[in-house]
Order: structure tokens, then C-alpha cells, then sequence
């Protein structure tokens, strides 16, 4: 697979703010790549170096192999979509659209075959003549994309562009991305806060958090096998247990944790080491009796009714609450009633702890 | 019940409106319009041998308009005018651009510095430009001092001296629009105009100059039009050979008396005005940014 | 990084341009300030004769200069003042209520703004000699104030521009009547937008120079003063007050508006 983007030790600091810190990524050709992350993670001004509106402070940017930190955005073969359109107010919307074939030189003709191509693409025909202020914010949306596609850029950069949409709107204008990006083959790179529509629309997941890349993978692997701690708590709803392993036996990890003990698998984990145990609710279950392996039991406190799923809210001894999902339907435990969760082993996530709960690790465990 | 709906009516509607609107319409009515309409009442009236005014209509004062000498001025009124509109715009652009997009920190105090100098009485300053630009005056003395030049340069009283003057009065009326309009551009427009592939000169012509040619506009009117009646800066710097229309109107009025005659000007000078302000209309221009 | 290089180096012309432009604004302002404090003591004045802060004194002995800047004084607060008044009231009432010529007169606003001054100046003249008003304080606050109206109505109308009018249905409803209202509610809520306009009403008042020429009669003010003294030269003392009314200006926007000149934050 051909990487049409790279980046190399990529930071960017300004004054005393390390906003992107030793970024590694290699983007491939086709994909559709999402930056996901919490606002002030990187992620935007990383795509921003991309296009080239922010210089990295060091590190390289290669697109199909030719580095760019040197070259100004009217110099790279890559087109953005900014979070707020940015349509030019003062011309049409055929003028929008023509522009970046305008400083082409390319000549009119081909020009007005062109655009009238991508207006019907992005279903804006008839609205040649119109101006940015008579449109909506989804027929913006659209002259945006189709002003940036029509250029036929290597790599198309989104930023968050649907935020300002609806709900309804941005759910149709997420296929809408999706389909486009698979009709063209053109690589989209694209930035968003939105866990739900990375996880729909992406090949690959890039997740960000505090200026350093956390994970790297297709939303399976991410759902599925998070790496760290915070890509386990931001990509959908878990249960964190922090604790040390007890004991390693063949594929059972014994775990110690503040209010007892509990049961993962995994590979690369030695005992004693320190661990932070990811759980789904969806994977957890309770018995009324204690079963092998756990020792932690639990108070039923609430259910959250969601329509085809409950959440049930218990809470530990030590006043942590944990998230059960049962399907409607199945039958309960009553409200004050004491149960045991427990799950498979397999559907355990075990992560090297990285955090610095080491500390408050210490006074709350006994080791075996 | 109508009696009673309508009491109430003029209660809270038409008695509030007319308190508070009847002291400017007043003003404008007795301060403004009926002066003007006197204005243009004596410009067709003569005087007789003692400078009164005499209230007979007639239409010698603007046959006296079209003379060569008067000609001549005004010619020169517009051109004076024009240059003067023309550097404002060339310097005031640049550097209304500069300070209006400016991330520094300071960028009110920027903002301020411009308006300090105009809290200093105008003609002190034009005087000052005097000392800057006489025989012996700064200007002069440095340039010796540096050995740029070998004798003193003739800067004062010349036609480009008066221009120099105006541009310094005026250069604030077009660098605080320009600055408004400036501020109000979006910078992900530029953003965007580069990603496209425009170069800066591009962007420029493409999307800076028409997003804030209103400024420009505003801007050129607030400086084209008081130029044409700003005697005193050709009176101070101008030395007799660079009069704008203003200093011909000054002067009927007062070593001149001829009221009837300086009334004409005057009237010439309004409609000139309003020329000017239909054609700021008609490209685009907004009455509202005038007032800034 | 070729690049950073490039962005320095506009950065720095940038900078020598903006620098050249403020000293070019500057450069008489410092004339003025240099020559009050000359030791010339014969017109026109211009020769440099060493340094000394007399003129500063000897200023207060210059009885005729202080009276023109009394009446200067006098003449903008009063202005300021009335022209506050009626252009607060009459911005406040156009934008409320609907009746016939409301274009006109809003039309007609915008004649003092856009004419010449000079053409106003003759204007009043001629009308005060007509009605045969004596020239003086009565004509030059009358014409100050008709100059100064519509720049306040422009101010409070930006600011009525935002503004919620729903919150004087709520005092209505509260209880008050439309005076309280207006004193309580309207005039705070505009407050910037009016201090704003007065702020420019004052400024342009004591700067007045074309039209004070005309309608002064025998009265001086303190520009027109000056430009007397240009005729035969102006002496240290003009200097010394106008370096003196410069501090003052600036040391009063600095206390009312400190906050401009610390770093933005």
C-alpha cells in the first residue's frame, strides 16, 4: 500500500505550548482518515500543517513522497474544507466552485464542463447564480466540498465540517461523505470530536489526545483493543478497574484491584506489573453468587431505561459505579440488591497503566 | 371608546415621539435647511456700493463663475483634491491593513495612536509643518547635517506642500473605515483563497480589495469632499498659488464682501458635493458608514 | 525554513512602514512640544534659542489666549451638553416610533456630516445676519451644536442596534411609566453609545476651526485665536498651552479607559 501521506516526528509548540508533540502517521492512499480527539488535542492544527496554514516547529511532511513544510498552501496539491465554509460571499456560487481551477488558468470551456459536473455531484444544479447568503447551511456544506473537490486534490482535508449541521442533516451528510470519497478514490483526511461519526464513516481512526497520538487503528481494533486508557473511556462507554496483576496463570490474569480481585487475559503483561482493566457495559454480566475469579461485588442502584437497551448502575464498596447493559426484557436484579458482575475473560481489555495512579494504586491494593 | 383609544394613543405614541424627535427636527429645520435654502436664495442677488446686499434676482454671480481665473481654481480644487485622495489611499490602506489584522497585543493602542495627534488644534499643527519644512526648518537642517543635500531644499509653499498638508489632515478619515472594514474580514476566506491555489496577489484582487472597497468608498468621500473647502491649509502651507474652492468662498465672505458672490461658490461646492455622494451611491456605497 | 524567513522579513517592513506612517503623524506634535519650550522672544518665533520652560509661565499672563480657551471650554461643554440631550432623544425616538418624514429628517442628518464645512459656516452666517442674531457664544454654541447632533445620533443609533427593547416592556410591566422607564432602563443600557457620541461631539467642538470663523462675531475661541497667531507668528506661549491641552487629553482617555492601553488579554 502506497502512503500519500506522511508525517515525521512532527511537533508544533507555540511559545510555551506544546500543542503536537513527535507525531508519527502515515496516511494510505484511498482511505478515509479520521483525527479524532477532544478539542485541544492536536488534531486540527495537525491537519492545518497538512494544508499548510501552520508550519511545523520541526519534524517532516511528505505528500506522495515530496516533503512540503516548505511550500505555501497554494503551492500543495491539497484542498481543505473548512469548519466554517469560508465560501466567498462577494461572488456566486459558480465563482466559488471555479475558483481553484481559475488560478489554474485553466481555460473556460473547460471550466464551465467542469463545474457544472460537480455541481451536479454534490446536487446544486441551478444554483449557479445564487450567492453564499441565499443558501442553507447543508447547501453550503456542499458548495464547500464541491469548491475543494473539483480541484481533483491528492487528499481532500476536512475540518469538523459538519458540526454547524443538524442532526438529521449531518447523519445524511455523513453517508453523503462517505459515498463521494468512495466514488472519487480520493484520500480524505478528516477531523472531528464526534466519536459516533469517526467510528461510521472512517477506514482508520487516528486517535488524539493532548498533542501525542494514542492509537492508530480501523474502529474495530479501536472499539474492540484500546491501547491506552483514554482511547478505552472516549470511544464509547466502559468500565475502568486500575489494579495490579496478582498472578499470571497460563491464559488467566488475576488481577488485584481496591475492592477485590478480577479476571483478564492478554498478552505482554508480567505480575506485579501495574494495569488498567477496560470492561464494555455490554459484555458485563451478575450473578447472585460469587463466581470464580471475582471477588468484587456490587449494590444495584438504578436502571436507565433507553428504549431497546437498560443500563443498570451499580455501585462498589468503594463508591465507584459501574455500567451493566442488559438487553429489555431480561430479568433484573432488584433495586438495593447485592450482585457479583463478572465477565469472560476474553472481553476484558488489559492496559499497560501509563497514568500516574501508580501512587494511588499503592495505598489501595495488596499484592498477592 | 374610540375618544378613549385614541387618548391613550397619543399618550404613548405620539406625544413621546414628537418630545423626542421635535428638538432635532427643529435643529435641522432652522439650523440646516433654511440656511442652505438662504444660501441659495442670495447666490442670485447682487450687492450695491456699500456691499449690502441688494434682494433683486439676479444671475450676474454665476456668469462671474465661469470666469478663466475661477476656472482655474477650481481645476486645480479637484486635482489638489484628487492627489490627496489618492496617497490617503495608498498610504492609509497598507497601513490600516497592518494594524487591523495585527495578532499583537497591543492593537488598541495601535488603534489610539492614530486618533492622539487629532486631539491637538489642527491649524497647530499645520503651522508645525512650517517649521518642518521652512528654509531652516528641521527637515532642512537634518538633510544638511547628513550631507544629502548641499543647500537648503525649497519644501514650503508649493502646491505639493498644500497636498501634503491635506493628506495630513485628512488621512485619519480614511484609515479609520478602511480599519473598520478591514476588521470585519474573515480570515479563513484567505485561508481558503490560498488552499485554492491563489497566490497573494490573487487573494488579494480576488477576495481583500472587494470585501473592503466599501471602506475605500467611505473613505475617499470623507476625504475628497473637505478637501475642496479646507482654505486654511492652503492659506498656511499653500503660499497663494494652491487655493481650493474653499479659500474663494473665504474670501467673499469676508475681506471680499461680496455675500452674494461667495453664496454662488457655496452652491457650486453643495452641488459638487452631492454629485459625488450619487455616485458613492450608485457603487455600492452605504450612507450609514459615513457617520463613522 | 525558507518560509519563516519570509514571514520575518514582511514582518519587519511591516513594522519600518507602520513606524514611518505614526512619525509622520508625530513629527508636528513634536514641533509643537519642542517649540514651547524655545527661548525666542521675537516673531515670528521660528529660530531655535536655546531651551527653557518660561513660555509655561509667561503662558498665564496671556489674558487674551486664556479668555479664547474659556470660551472654547465653555462653548464645548454646552454643546456637548445639548447636543447629547436632543441627539439621545431624537436617535432614541426614531428608532421607536414610526411617522411620516421619518426618512427626511434621517436624510437630513447626514447633511452636516457630508458637506463641507465651510458651506455650513457661510450658512449660518447668513442666516444670523438675516435674523439679525448678534455674533457670538449664542451663535457659535448654536452652530457647535447643529454639527455635533447628527455624529451623537449615529452613536447611540450603533448601539441601539443591539439593542433588546423587550426590557423596557418588562419595567413597563414592573410597574414604572415611561419616564422612570426611560431613566432607568434605556439610558443606562445605551450609555456607551451616548458617552461615545458626546466624547466626539467634544472633540469636534474644540477643534472647530472653519466653522467658528464664520459665526464667531468679536467672541475668540481658542482655535480661532491661533489662527491669528499664525499671521504674525506664533509665540512659545500658544505652544506651551497646546502641549499642555495634549496631556490633558491624553491623561483623561488613559483614566477613563485605562484598560485600552494595558496588553490585551
Amino acid at each position: 500500500m502506497k502512503y500519500i501521506v506522511e508525517l515525521d516526528g512532527v511537533n508544533k509548540i507555540y511559545g510555551t505550548n506544546h500543542v503536537v508533540k513527535d507525531l508519527n502517521l502515515k496516511v494510505e492512499e484511498g482511505e478515509f482518515l479520521t483525527l479524532l480527539g477532544s478539542s485541544g488535542c492536536g488534531k486540527t492544527t495537525t491537519l492545518r500543517m497538512i494544508a499548510g496554514f501552520e508550519e511545523p516547529t520541526n519534524g517532516s511532511i511528505r505528500v506522495e513522497g515530496e516533503s512540503i513544510e516548505e511550500k505555501e498552501p497554494f503551492e500543495r496539491n491539497v484542498n481543505t474544507v473548512f469548519q466554517s465554509y469560508a465560501l466567498f460571499p462577494h461572488k456566486t456560487i459558480y465563482d466559488n466552485i471555479a475558483y481553484g481551477l481559475k488560478m489554474k488558468k485553466v481555460p473556460k470551456q473547460e471550466i464551465k464542463q467542469r463545474v457544472t459536473e460537480m455541481m451536479e455531484l454534490v446536487q446544486l444544479e441551478g444554483f449557479e447564480k445564487r450567492y453564499p447568503s441565499q443558501l442553507s447551511g447543508g447547501q453550503k456544506q456542499r458548495v464547500a466540498i464541491a469548491r475543494a473537490l473539483i480541484n481533483r486534490p491528492r487528499v481532500l482535508l476536512l475540518d469538523e465540517p459538519l458540526g454547524a449541521l443538524d442532526l438529521k442533516l449531518r447523519k445524511q451528510m455523513q453517508l453523503e461523505l462517505k459515498r463521494l470519497q468512495k466514488k472519487l478514490n480520493i484520500t480524505f483526511i478528516y477531523v472531528t470530536h464526534d466519536q459516533e461519526e469517526a467510528l461510521t464513516m472512517s477506514d482508520r481512526i487516528a486517535i488524539m489526545h493532548d498533542g501525542i497520538l494514542d492509537q492508530l487503528g480501523t474502529p474495530t481494533e479501536i472499539y474492540e483493543c484500546p491501547k491506552t486508557k483514554f482511547v478505552a473511556t472516549f470511544i464509547g462507554e466502559t468500565n475502568i478497574f486500575d489494579g495490579a496483576i496478582a498472578s499470571i496463570e497460563g491464559g488467566d490474569i488475576l488481577v488485584n484491584i481496591e475492592n477485590g480481585s478480577i479476571l483478564g487475559t492478554g498478552d505482554g503483561f508480567k505480575s506485579g506489573e501495574y494495569i488498567t482493566v477496560s470492561v464494555r457495559p455490554e459484555k458485563m454480566a451478575f450473578s447472585e453468587t460469587p463466581v470464580d475469579g471475582f471477588s468484587i461485588s456490587a449494590v444495584v442502584k438504578d436502571y436507565v431505561y433507553v428504549g431497546s437497551i437498560i443500563k443498570c448502575i451499580v455501585v462498589l464498596p468503594n463508591g465507584n459505579e459501574l455500567k451493566i447493559e442488559r438487553l429489555a426484557g431480561d430479568t433484573l436484579p432488584q433495586l438495593g440488591s447485592t450482585i457479583y458482575p463478572y465477565w469472560k475473560k476474553e472481553d476484558a481489555v488489559l492496559i499497560h497503566n501509563q497514568d500516574n495512579l501508580i501512587f494511588e494504586a499503592i495505598e489501595n491494593i495488596t499484592l498477592g | 371608546m374610540r375618544k378613549k383609544h385614541s387618548k391613550h394613543e397619543w399618550k404613548s405614541n405620539t406625544l413621546p415621539s414628537i418630545v423626542m424627535v421635535g428638538p432635532v427636527t427643529l435643529l435641522l429645520l432652522f439650523l440646516v435647511v433654511a440656511p442652505l435654502i438662504f444660501v441659495a436664495v442670495m447666490s442670485f442677488c447682487r450687492t450695491d456700493q456699500y456691499y449690502n446686499v441688494v434682494y433683486q434676482f439676479s444671475v450676474e454671480n454665476y456668469i462671474k463663475l465661469f470666469n478663466a481665473d475661477y476656472v482655474k481654481i477650481y481645476g486645480q480644487s479637484i486635482i489638489i483634491a484628487l492627489l490627496t485622495t489618492i496617497i490617503c489611499i495608498l498610504v492609509g490602506y497598507p497601513f490600516a491593513y497592518i494594524i487591523a489584522r495585527t495578532k499583537s497585543k497591543r492593537k488598541q493602542l495601535l488603534y489610539m495612536l492614530v486618533i492622539i495627534p487629532f486631539w491637538t488644534n489642527s491649524l497647530i499643527r499645520i503651522y508645525g509643518w512650517r517649521s518642518l519644512l521652512g528654509t531652516n526648518g528641521w527637515i532642512n537642517t537634518v538633510l544638511q547635517f547628513l550631507h544629502l543635500t548641499d543647500g537648503p531644499l525649497d519644501l514650503l509653499y508649493k502646491q505639493g506642500t498644500t497636498v501634503l498638508g491635506m493628506v495630513y489632515c485628512l488621512i485619519p478619515f480614511m484609515i479609520l473605515p478602511l480599519y473598520t472594514a478591514i476588521e470585519k474580514l474573515d480570515g479563513s476566506l484567505l485561508e481558503a483563497s490560498s488552499d485554492l491555489g491563489a497566490k497573494p496577489v490573487s487573494t488579494f484582487l480576488e477576495v481583500i480589495l472587494p470585501l473592503t472597497s466599501s471602506g475605500i468608498f467611505s473613505g475617499s468621500i470623507m476625504v475628497f469632499i473637505p478637501c475642496l473647502g479646507y482654505f486654511f491649509v492652503s492659506n498656511i502651507l499653500g503660499g497663494g498659488n494652491s487655493d481650493v474652492i474653499g479659500n474663494l468662498i473665504e474670501r467673499q465672505f469676508k475681506s471680499g464682501n461680496n455675500w452674494p458672490l461667495g453664496a454662488a461658490l457655496s452652491i457650486i461646492l453643495i452641488i459638487v458635493t452631492l454629485i459625488l455622494v450619487k455616485i458613492y451611491q450608485k457603487m455600492g456605497g452605504d450612507m450609514e458608514s459615513l457617520g463613522v | 525554513m525558507k518560509r519563516r524567513r519570509k514571514e520575518k522579513m514582511h514582518k519587519r517592513i511591516n513594522v519600518i512602514f507602520c513606524a514611518l506612517v505614526y512619525t509622520f503623524l508625530f513629527l508636528p506634535i513634536s514641533v509643537i512640544v519642542v517649540n514651547s519650550m524655545n527661548a525666542t522672544t521675537s516673531k515670528p518665533y521660528l529660530a531655535w534659542k536655546g531651551f527653557t520652560l518660561d513660555w509655561y509661565v509667561k503662558l498665564w499672563d496671556n489674558t487674551a489666549l486664556l479668555e479664547a480657551f474659556g470660551n472654547t471650554m465653555i462653548i464645548a461643554i454646552v454643546s456637548t451638553i445639548l447636543a447629547t440631550i436632543i441627539g439621545t432623544l431624537g436617535a432614541v425616538g426614531m428608532y421607536k416610533y414610526k411617522f411620516k418624514g421619518k426618512g427626511i429628517i434621517d436624510g437630513l442628518l447626514y447633511i452636516p456630516v457630508v458637506i463641507p464645512e465651510i458651506v455650513l459656516g457661510i450658512s449660518l452666517l447668513t442666516i444670523f445676519a438675516r435674523v439679525d442674531i448678534p455674533r457670538g457664544m449664542l451663535t457659535l454654541i448654536l452652530a457647535h451644536v447643529t454639527f455635533c447632533v447628527p455624529y451623537v445620533i449615529f452613536n447611540v443609533r450603533a448601539r441601539l442596534a443591539g439593542y433588546d427593547s423587550s426590557i423596557e416592556e418588562a419595567s413597563l410591566d414592573l410597574g414604572a411609566n415611561r419616564i422612570v422607564t426611560f431613566f432607568e432602563i434605556t439610558l443606562p443600557v445605551l450609555a456607551p453609545g451616548i458617552s461615545g457620541g458626546a466624547l466626539l461631539a467634544f472633540t469636534l467642538s474644540i477643534d472647530d476651526v472653519i466653522i467658528s470663523y464664520f459665526v464667531n462675531g468679536q467672541t475668540m475661541t481658542y482655535p480661532l485665536k491661533v489662527m491669528e497667531s499664525i499671521k504674525s507668528g506664533v509665540a512659545p506661549d500658544v505652544n506651551a498651552l497646546s502641549t499642555i491641552i495634549l496631556i490633558g487629553t491624553i491623561l483623561f482617555v488613559i483614566l477613563t479607559q485605562g484598560n485600552l492601553f494595558k496588553k490585551a488579554k
